[in-house]
């Protein structure tokens, strides 16, 4: 049984951020959950998938956030607790049916879960979704910690029942990825069968329909505001005349501080859970009988425009400071001495930060940057596209996945990217913008995700350019999910289909399609040069399953290579390729036998032909 | 109770995030108090892993910049780099084998040497115990089970409110039942290691 699906109520266990919510979701009774996967929430969605083999849960991978949340949206529309998680960029591909679904609302609980990643632990931005709670109406609960994230779920579902409307969970990577103990309580029977019942009045939004559904919204978030007013999730620490008004980990730093600086006789907490609506009363209340307030939320002011907006419409007259140069950053995460460090300085309370060490006379270390794995066939393919264009000028517009880190030296193959499915949209605006050859690379599961509609606008507008699918079976870098490309089979799971992309470029009207098998070097390299040569849209697909992956099931057997004496010490190995199993022993190249997994790129292209398999 | 704050780091792939779950259900078996947090994603893909432990009553999952009481180094390189984490009242812990990063090998960089990194750790930091976990890992059986060399090592150095048998019953719970003869012994090895230690 699934560790997650323990009916012993009152048992205690470790359990990931991301498990606690998956947990607290089955708690709930979750009948239906969506999602794409992405750091860092994918590890809510690995176990309600495990979940819904065991259980009358039904989950699925959808294509992207946007596919995600309208499958939901109709779930929780026909009467089941319906749960759609994504990561915060993922919800700006849901923003469309977000902003409209909050007009329609729901019959059933709905949540939808934001993980936000504060630092850019694994993202392209740091971005802020509680406005999207602002911005789209939308009730939203903020857990400080990973027991709490599991009872706020629960409470997030009774939440969308009163008041009919989707409730935004947002979390934080250090919600996610901490791990706590976490008790287990009484698990709610789930309703799997749904109906939905018409009711075009609320269910079709034309504008008729929608001028009287927007009037409603703001009803609901009245009664959502004095839901706020009486939160258990809105809560007051402490007691005096020093206010702290503070969200998310952020509460826990607090928290600490306080007691660190033996100032908890005089100083008193705000924890807002429950943040939108913002509880404006009892943030009154609280405001009366403080001399000073400190705000303290990481990322953008949310809270602390609210509160300064509420003190001047009662009057109140205390200095309220949150964001500034000299106390807190919209950039980056916090940390419990940094919040220690702020709050002494604000309340002119004695404190000595704990003395540095020095770092004098200790050598540069040399850095470790993230790397394509051993024998990852993205590596060959961007060498090969790189062997292919020659002293061309290329431009490679990249996209979302492992492969991004084909921008690192030396492969150089990823010069734009900015979200999903960029890759292919940008490569028809270079093409047109600059004389420049394009050459694009994108994962198969991000090509499901968001890239074809841009190669449906290449063929249409007739483009030039030349698309790299890398198509490794899996979506690789959030953890092994499938894909519409995926073989379930292989998971054990029947009933499901899938989509063949070669067959779908084609049908798209890619008229130049070619498929490499990166390991086989010579032949993919003069496959790709026809494909460059091509006037209009060409698309290469490089197919060779992901190499984690391919261990992980057992379905790749290592055999790895070494560097025989023939060597000359050319090191174009080392230099064009950068395999992570190359080592420098004694100033001489060395594979590490532990790590090649004897894709053999490297032997077929050194000069010596020195590079031969290890007979054990 | 006190806090007691401990930083992990190692290489993606050294499983230092089992060795959380490991101590993490140390802390459960002997009702420690206790939050993690570790680093996932892109940070995998042979880049710095690490993981923060805390102990104890603070209630915060994360440990700041010279916060650190107690520094696991599963690379030398990495523990070296770690330094900021520390105090001079750090008790640090370090596997000696190397796993030099990829930028050293392309020539960007230099790898420092291993004695120097230990002179440097030692005359600053409260303690040091330094160890080739690697050698003790393939004597246990297998490099994979570095983890719990170290943990062992972690665990002689007393740093931690929580006795070995608990730490072994954790091993027995959360590591895989195949391996759990190779993993205590690896942890006995560590543990040794560390007690008979005298850099």
């Amino acid at each position: 049984m699934h560790k997650l699906l323990n009916d012993s109520p009152g048992e205690q266990i470790m359990l990931l951020g991301n498990e606690a919510i998956a947990r607290g979701a089955v708690e709930a009774g979750v009948a239906f959950a969506t999602t794409y996967p992405g750091t860092p929430s994918s590890e809510i969605s690995l176990n309600l998938f495990q979940i819904s083999r065991e259980s009358g849960l039904y989950f699925e991978y959808s294509t992207n956030e946007k596919v995600a949340l309208e499958v939901a949206a109709a779930a929780a529309n026909s009467g089941l607790r319906t749960f759609c998680m994504m990561k915060h960029v993922g919800l700006n591909v849901a923003a469309d049916p977000l902003m409209t679904l909050a007009y329609v609302g729901v019959t059933a609980g709905m949540v939808i879960l934001t993980a936000d990643d504060p630092a850019m632990f694994s993202s392209q931005n740091e971005q802020d979704n509680r406005y999207y709670a602002k911005f789209g109406n939308l009730p939203m609960l903020e857990p400080s910690s990973v027991p709490e994230a599991k009872e706020m779920i629960k409470s997030a579902f009774d939440l969308s029942e009163e008041l009919n409307q989707p409730v935004l969970l947002r979390t934080t990577t250090r919600v996610n990825h901490s791990n706590a103990f976490v008790t287990f309580g009484d698990i709610k029977p789930m309703e799997t069968t749904g109906k939905f019942v018409r009711e075009p009045s609320r269910c079709v939004t034309v504008p008729a329909v929608s001028r009287g559904l927007h009037a409603k919204l703001l009803k609901k978030m009245d009664k959502a505001r004095e839901l706020s007013e009486i939160s258990s999730f809105n809560t007051v620490h402490g007691s005096g005349e020093l206010g702290i008004i503070v969200n998310g980990v952020s509460f826990h730093y607090a928290l600490d501080a306080v007691k660190d600086l033996g100032i908890e006789d005089n100083t008193k907490i705000l924890r807002l859970g429950f943040s939108n609506p913002m509880p404006e009363k009892q943030i009154n209340a609280f405001l009366k009988d403080c001399k000073k307030v400190l705000v303290i939320e990481e990322g953008e002011p949310f809270m602390e425009e609210a509160v300064k907006a509420f003190a001047q419409e009662s009057g109140i007259m205390i200095p309220v400071k949150g964001k500034s140069e000299e106390l807190f950053s919209r950039l980056y995460e916090y940390d419990p001495a940094m919040v220690r460090g702020k709050i002494a300085a604000y309340f002119n309370i004695d404190y000595t930060p704990k003395e540095k060490l020095s770092l004098d006379n200790v050598p540069q270390i040399p850095i470790r940057p993230p790397n394509l794995c051993s024998g990852c066939s993205h590596r060959a393919t961007f060498y090969e596209v790189k062997k292919a264009a020659g002293d061309m000028d290329i431009i490679c517009p990249t996209d979302i996945g492992c492969y991004t880190l084909g921008f690192l030296p030396p492969l150089n193959t990823g010069d734009f990217v900015i979200c999903m499915g960029s890759s292919v949209s940008s490569s028809c605006g270079f093409s047109k913008a600059t004389d420049q050859k394009v050459v694009s690379f994108i994962g198969d599961s991000t090509f499901f995700h968001s890239g074809i509609t841009g190669l449906v606008n290449a063929v249409f507008n007739n483009h030039n350019f030349t698309l790299v699918i890398l198509e490794n079976g899996i979506t690789a870098m959030t953890g092994h999910q499938p894909h519409p490309g995926v073989d379930m089979e292989r998971f054990g799971l029947d009933g499901y289909g899938r989509i063949n992309i070669e067959k779908l470029v084609r049908a798209i009207g890619v008229e130049h399609v070619s498929i490499i098998k990166p390991f086989k070097v010579k032949k993919s390299v003069e496959t790709i040069k026809q494909a460059l040569e091509y006037k209009g849209v060409s698309v290469i697909l490089s197919q060779e399953p992901c190499v984690l992956y391919a261990k992980s099931l057992k379905m790749l057997k290592p055999r790895a290579f070494k560097v025989s004496d023939r060597c000359a010490d050319h090191r174009d190995c080392i230099n064009s390729i950068a395999c992570p199993s190359f080592y420098l022993d004694d100033g001489r190249v060395k594979i590490d036998a532990d790590t090649c997994v004897g894709c053999a790129v490297c032997a077929q292209i050194c000069p010596e032909n020195a590079i031969l398999p290890l007979k054990k | 109770m006190e806090t007691t704050r401990l930083i992990m780091v190692a290489v993606g792939g050294q499983g230092n995030l089992l060795a959380s779950k490991v101590l993490g259900e140390a802390a459960l078996i002997s009702q420690v108090p206790v939050r993690m947090s570790e680093i996932h994603g892109m940070a995998q893909r042979g880049g710095v892993v690490e993981s923060a432990i805390v102990f104890g009553d603070a209630t915060s999952s994360i440990i700041s910049d010279g916060e650190a009481d107690i520094l696991l180094g599963f690379e030398p390189a990495e523990t070296l780099r770690a330094l900021n984490r520390c105090s001079k009242d750090t008790k640090v812990i370090t596997n000696t084998a190397t796993l030099p990063p990829f930028t050293v090998s392309i020539g960007q960089g230099v790898y420092p040497d291993v004695e120097k990194i230990k002179e440097l750790i030692k005359a600053r930091c409260a303690s040091l115990v330094a160890i080739d976990a690697m050698k003790l890992a393939r004597q246990a059986g297998s490099p994979m089970s570095v983890n719990i060399v170290l943990l062992g090592a972690l665990v002689q150095t007393k740093g931690l409110s929580f006795t070995k048998e608990d730490v072994i019953k954790a091993i027995e719970r959360r590591t895989k039942k195949a391996f759990l003869d190779m993993n205590l012994k690896a942890f006995d090895l560590g543990w040794k290691a560390a007690q008979t230690y005298s850099g």
